[in-house]
């Protein structure tokens, strides 16, 4: 399992404000960072690979731990 | 500043065609007996009912014997599946569907699984085209008693590739239920189902009709308690003035099917090439050849789908979506879901017999304009 060098926590935010949130964190991580967003809204499964996708960020995958859903991107650039 | 109203969610419901109108009207006055009965009036029913079935079969490319019309066509696919199922139950007892059928397809399949039944699901690649190795991998496992594919997804509009997923069943002896509620009355239909539903109101007949379609042989029995009316294949007597409304416009729809078909698809066109190029950081989803006419979907990064219904709303435009903020259950669409795209500030157009171009253009006029004021409340533009 990856081991995230940050975590943002979006639980009980609806759709899209997870995505939302991973977007405005992530240009201010350096490049090769790993973020693990935490998001309850069964809408994140979908849209954070969404955006990976649409962003060419990299999505490493989904965890389901203590803390709920939790879906790691690595910025790639 | 006032908006006229332009109407684009047919695919939920189209208005009603106005030979449903005049149909349903007369029969209002000349069909209200119950068909079953032996009497004058109930007579002029019959022969209502008999010519709504025969019309109906004739679209449909069927016998009239094989046509029941149900409450509604989630009643009819609750049949078909159920039905198909129990009728099979000796053979085994798993259904074999795809990830992106309609939802009371689905509903079908968590009752019978609830049961004690097993359900194998199928997945759609990234543009919601049936994954055709997995289908007939899954429906030549032992114990398959029904397989059930949606013929043109109505989220997405993607047309499924039935004529094959129906040869890898037949290799098999599994019959084929097809939910084709997108396709009845707009565009041909695919050859080698067992089962097929529709419903009248997405062709521009009156809500509250559906049509079960059960070829002879296949074997089907009834799910329902007993009931000889419709071929023993759907309980109670059936809303004849709305039937007859609905056979008499399903003949009208098919008619014209071919040119609605050959006009709507260059305006869908449109709506693919103009959202993706005037809306920054939108996905256009589903297949941009292999789809139904009449029907396109597209999502808008960073916009709640809820809020975007209502700016289009606000501006006269009646669009439905698959964002999970819409859904009562707050889940997103299990079809965007099982393509992997976006889902958020999701919009489904469809089209019917009265949108016009100018509806569409003002539509592709507007819709920039209000995702981008959407974005600018958010603060994410430029995100």
């Amino acid at each position: 399992m990856t081991v995230p060098d940050e975590v943002i926590d979006c639980r009980g935010q609806r759709c899209p404000l997870p995505v939302i949130a991973a977007a405005r964190r992530m240009p201010e991580v350096p490049v090769g960072t790993v973020v693990r967003v935490l998001a309850d809204d069964p809408a994140a499964a979908v849209d954070i690979p969404a955006w990976c996708r649409m962003r060419g960020q990299e999505f490493l995958g989904s965890v389901n731990g203590p803390d709920g859903p939790a879906y790691d991107v690595r910025r790639t650039h | 500043m006032s908006a006229s109203p332009v109407y684009l969610d047919a695919a939920t419901a189209a208005p009603m065609h106005p030979v449903a109108r005049q149909a349903l009207l007369a029969a209002l006055d000349d069909g209200w007996a119950d068909p079953g009965k032996l009497y004058t009036q109930a007579r002029r029913a019959r022969q209502l009912l008999d010519a709504a079935r025969e019309a109906t079969a004739l679209t449909l490319g069927v016998r009239a014997d094989e046509v029941s019309f149900t409450p509604s066509g989630t009643t009819a696919a609750h049949g078909a599946v159920l039905g198909g199922l129990k009728g099979r139950r000796r053979v085994g007892s798993t259904l074999v569907h795809s990830a992106i059928e309609h939802s009371a397809v689905l509903h079908a399949a968590e009752r019978h699984v609830g049961a004690g039944g097993t359900a194998t699901v199928v997945p759609v690649d990234r543009l919601g085209r049936l994954d055709l190795t997995a289908w007939s991998t899954a429906v030549r496992a032992p114990g398959v008693a029904l397989a059930a594919l949606i013929t043109a997804s109505h989220e997405v509009g993607t047309v499924q590739p039935v004529a094959a997923a129906a040869a890898a069943c037949a290799d098999v002896g599994v019959p084929l239920y097809v939910d084709a509620a997108q396709s009845v009355g707009r565009v041909p239909l695919p050859a080698g189902w067992s089962v097929l539903t529709a419903s009248a109101h997405k062709w521009g007949g009156p809500p509250g009709v559906g049509v079960l379609a059960v070829r002879k042989g296949v074997r089907w029995e009834s799910p329902w308690p007993a009931d000889e009316r419709e071929g023993g294949r759907t309980p109670g007597v059936v809303n004849l003035p709305a039937v007859v409304a609905a056979a008499a416009s399903l003949r009208a729809a098919a008619a014209d099917a071919a040119a609605e078909a050959t006009r709507l698809t260059a305006l869908v066109d449109r709506v693919r090439e103009r959202v993706a190029a005037e809306v920054p950081d939108v996905e256009v989803v589903g297949d941009p050849v292999l789809r139904l006419p009449h029907l396109v979907t597209f999502s808008c990064l960073y916009v709640d789908g809820e809020a975007l219904l209502h700016a289009l709303d606000r501006r006269g435009f009646a669009v439905s979506s698959g964002s999970s903020c819409t859904s009562s259950t707050l889940r997103p669409s299990h079809v965007l879901e099982a393509m992997g795209v976006l889902s958020h500030g999701n919009v489904r157009v469809s089209l019917h017999r009265e949108t016009t171009e100018a509806d569409v253009e003002r539509f592709l006029t507007e819709l920039p304009g209000i995702v981008a004021g959407l974005r600018a409340e958010a603060g994410v533009v430029g995100l």
